[in-house]
């Protein structure tokens, strides 16, 4: 039986009015994305695939950390209180509290491993920011505003894997070598990893990734089945931090 | 405003009160100076403790505001008399009380600049964003109810029908906003001590508590130094309300710990065990806490035996007691508690800064010396009527 | 009134006290001399001299925010080619020098902006080569 033009109208209609519900909807839900953002591209869900079994972090290489701190700024404070990293090194058993156990721990009691902020799916920072300048788009990336942010540092509290760091101090200062393609930033505000979304936009893969002689970092769309992220994930074991949170870590490690 | 002159005249000791109060401010003026410019890390805070003292006292003074529902709700829903005399030094607890928590969130802003954001960019998403709601609102409530209320008694005649209905709203508004403030935390994954339902409902006990214990302390002072008596009635009907409320929140506490150590879960445990007995050699809260659960015990032994709440002298012991046993266990046990270990298990203490210290006091006489002046109006505005 | 020549004096004076900087420029000769700014050859693609002197902030705040928050970073000029938004980048390569052009007519205009708490002036090398 064909749909009579009646019937039409009235899907139409309805789906018309569906429509502009989802959007009144989303308008007043969308807290975490930018307003006004019009065209979007066909999504990428980018994420990091960290193999510990190449990954020679624990035996002193510290190279995807250097590459980031020189690519983006990172201030270096000798006082722990006042650290901000991006990719930092952490012990296994920090990193993995949930993963240990009495007779396993041999394997990875020396191990440490390279940790960054997740851009997870879910990502309670976003929730909490009281004016978006921390915020979720669409390929997954959690970008940071750093104009807008007002320096509350309630995403600090929120995020449950340390991942953010605020600038107690003016950085400037405490930046080894200046890299004027990339700002820095100023004292107040919070900062963390972009997933390198400034090279991302030039098809450049993370400075991390880049930098990583044991090709241990890999980076990829997920939404890519033959990706090699994917590839990795289809064939290897890999666990990522606290996924019992309902965050929706981005950052896979191989073990 | 009403009756403001009435805070202009005073005797000596008024204006020497005054004067100290603003000393206390200059230097946290200046203290706050230096920390706009060099930033927040003049204070003691740091990367894995990232709120301290200033919203220690925030989440405190929140408490100290809601409770002027206590007077509110008996006076007005159920017409209890006793209170009639009361109710006005309540409200405008609360008024210096949230006066003090939107000072205690602007110092802790890394960018006091860009604090309009909040307006421009409205985030209804974020529980910061119906806190900050929820306690200008509050404010603005609180002063149209005792403005209109003493301008009516200075010219005594009944305020005026409108301002009832508004009183009501302010009765749910007080619970929501310490409910709101609880929300902040509770809601956060990762954050095993204030990860708990539990937590609006202990607020509102402790609030409950250690507000009304306050003004208790504030109705005996004003009743030395001005002609003015609240009434026996009033101060043991409130102190029956400190002592259930105390009870109720040492409850909640008792049913948190069974709840960690019960099930054995290591995070929540963690916390508590840095709490109460230090964790990887690092106990700076050990001994406050312990001063704070033996606070707590006492009073609640004052409190409960009839006699010992009769008796005016002890029941002002018991009111200190409770206050300090509260302003420590729901400010800096609650907020560095919760900081403690970090997410990633590092054991991270904080002390506080002299600048922090001297901010946070300049907060406080900020706080003191708008419910010195209101005090003084509404008292004032009483004694010429006598 | 005896009071008058009180009132006029104090006004008189008053109104002498809120003036004095202007006094002082008068003086000092300032008031009249408009900074003198390096600028570069040829058009700019963005707009009129006078649009960019009465609006540069407000193009540079809509670029930042499209790029940040939207990742819409490129944008055709008057000139129909396209241009990355950019203050360092874009701006910079022309405007090359930030002391004498920007800087130079903050300072007349008393107004700082933030920008340079944390973006950088462009390497000289890069310049050469753009
Ligand atoms: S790791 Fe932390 S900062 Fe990164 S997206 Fe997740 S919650 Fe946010
Ligand atoms: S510190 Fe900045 S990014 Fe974090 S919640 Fe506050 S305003 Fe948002």
């Amino acid at each position: 039986m064909s749909m009579d033009r009646r019937r039409f109208l009235e899907v139409a209609g309805l789906s018309a009015l569906v429509v502009a519900g989802k959007r009144g909807f989303d308008a007043l839900t969308d807290g975490g994305r930018a307003e006004g953002a019009t065209e979007r591209r066909p999504a990428a869900r980018w994420a990091m695939v960290i193999d510990l079994r190449k990954c020679v972090n624990d035996r002193g290489c510290t190279d995807c950390i250097a590459a980031c701190d020189r690519a983006h700024n990172v201030p270096h404070f000798d006082e722990r209180a006042h650290e901000v990293k991006w990719i930092w090194r952490e012990p296994f058993e920090k990193a993995f509290a949930d993963h240990g156990s009495p007779y396993t721990e041999d394997a990875f009691k020396s191990k440490s491993l390279p940790v960054l902020c997740n851009h997870c799916d879910n990502p309670p920072c976003v929730r909490v920011c009281p004016v978006k300048a921390t915020w979720k788009r669409d390929d997954g990336i959690v970008m940071m505003d750093y104009h807008r942010c007002i320096g509350c540092r309630y995403c600090m509290a929120a995020c449950p894997y340390g991942a953010r760091s605020f600038n107690w101090l003016d950085p400037r200062p405490r930046v080894k070598e200046l890299n004027p393609d990339f700002p820095t930033r100023t004292k107040g505000v919070v900062e963390m990893c972009n997933f390198c979304e400034e090279r991302l936009a030039k098809g450049r893969a993370p400075a991390c990734v880049e930098a990583c002689g044991e090709q241990a970092l890999v980076f990829g769309n997920l939404h890519d089945p033959g990706s090699e992220v994917r590839r990795l994930l289809r064939t290897r074991h890999a666990i990522r931090r606290k996924p019992e949170l309902g965050t929706g870590p981005n950052v896979y490690y191989l073990v | 405003m009403v009756a403001l002159e009435k805070a202009l005249v005073g005797n000596r000791r008024y204006w020497t009160w005054i004067g100290a109060l603003l000393v206390v401010i200059a230097l946290g003026v200046l203290s706050y100076l230096r920390q706009l410019q060099f930033g927040l890390g003049i204070t003691g805070l740091s990367r894995d403790v990232t709120w301290g003292l200033y919203i220690a006292q925030f989440t405190f003074l929140v408490g100290v505001a809601a409770s002027a529902v206590v007077v509110v709700l008996p006076y007005y829903l159920h017409n209890y008399r006793a209170f009639g005399k009361i109710t006005i030094l309540g409200e405008f607890l609360a008024i210096s009380a949230v006066t003090m928590c939107l000072l205690f969130i602007f110092v802790d802003m890394g960018q006091p600049g860009r604090v309009l954001n909040v307006l421009l960019y409205p985030t209804p998403d974020s529980i910061m964003f119906w806190d900050m709601v929820v306690l200008s609102g509050y404010l603005l409530l609180n002063a149209v109810i005792g403005g209109i209320t003493l301008g009516a008694e200075r010219k005594d005649v009944p305020p005026p029908r409108w301002i009832l209905p508004v009183i009501i709203l302010s009765i749910p508004w007080a619970v929501s906003i310490h409910t709101v403030t609880a929300f902040l935390y509770s809601g956060l994954p990762g954050r095993h001590l204030w990860l708990t339902a539990l937590l609006a409902p202990r607020f509102l006990a402790s609030a409950f508590a250690s507000g009304p214990a306050l003004l208790i302390l504030l109705t005996m002072v004003v009743r030395r130094l001005a002609r003015f008596d609240p009434g026996q009635e009033a101060i043991q009907k409130l102190s029956l309300i400190v002592t259930y409320t105390m009870i109720i929140n040492v409850f909640f506490v008792l049913m948190e710990v069974f709840t960690v150590f019960y099930s054995q879960i290591p995070e929540p445990m963690s916390h508590f065990q840095f709490l109460f007995v230090g964790l990887d050699g690092h106990a700076p809260l050990v001994p406050w806490m312990w001063a704070s659960m033996a606070l707590a015990v006492i009073s609640l032994v004052l409190l409960i035996t009839p006699r010992y709440r009769a008796n005016e002298r002890l029941l002002a012991v018991a009111c200190v007691m409770v206050f300090a046993s509260l302003w420590i266990d729901k400010g800096m046990g609650l907020i560095v508690g919760g900081f403690v270990p970090s997410p990633l298990g590092h054991v991270t203490p904080y002390v506080p800064t002299l600048p922090e210290v001297s901010i946070t006091l300049a907060i406080w006489a900020v706080g003191v010396l708008m419910l010195t002046v209101l005090y003084k109006m509404a008292l004032a505005v009483r004694e010429e009527l006598a | 009134m005896s009071d008058r020549g009180l009132i006029v004096g104090g006004l008189v004076l008053f109104l002498a006290l809120v003036t004095l900087p202007l006094w002082f420029n008068v003086a000092a000769g300032t008031t009249s001399k408009l900074p003198e700014l390096t600028l570069p050859e040829g058009k700019d693609p963005f707009g009129t001299a006078e649009y960019m002197r009465a609006s540069h902030m407000d193009l540079l705040m809509t670029w930042r925010d499209e790029v940040v928050r939207n990742q819409e970073r490129t944008v055709v000029g008057l000139d129909g080619k396209t241009y990355a938004k950019s203050l360092t980048g874009t701006c910079l390569a022309c405007h090359v020098n930030r002391a004498t052009f920007c800087d130079r007519c903050h300072d007349y205009a008393a107004v700082k902006p933030t920008c340079w708490e944390c973006h950088l002036e462009p390497r000289p090398v890069q310049r050469a080569a753009q």
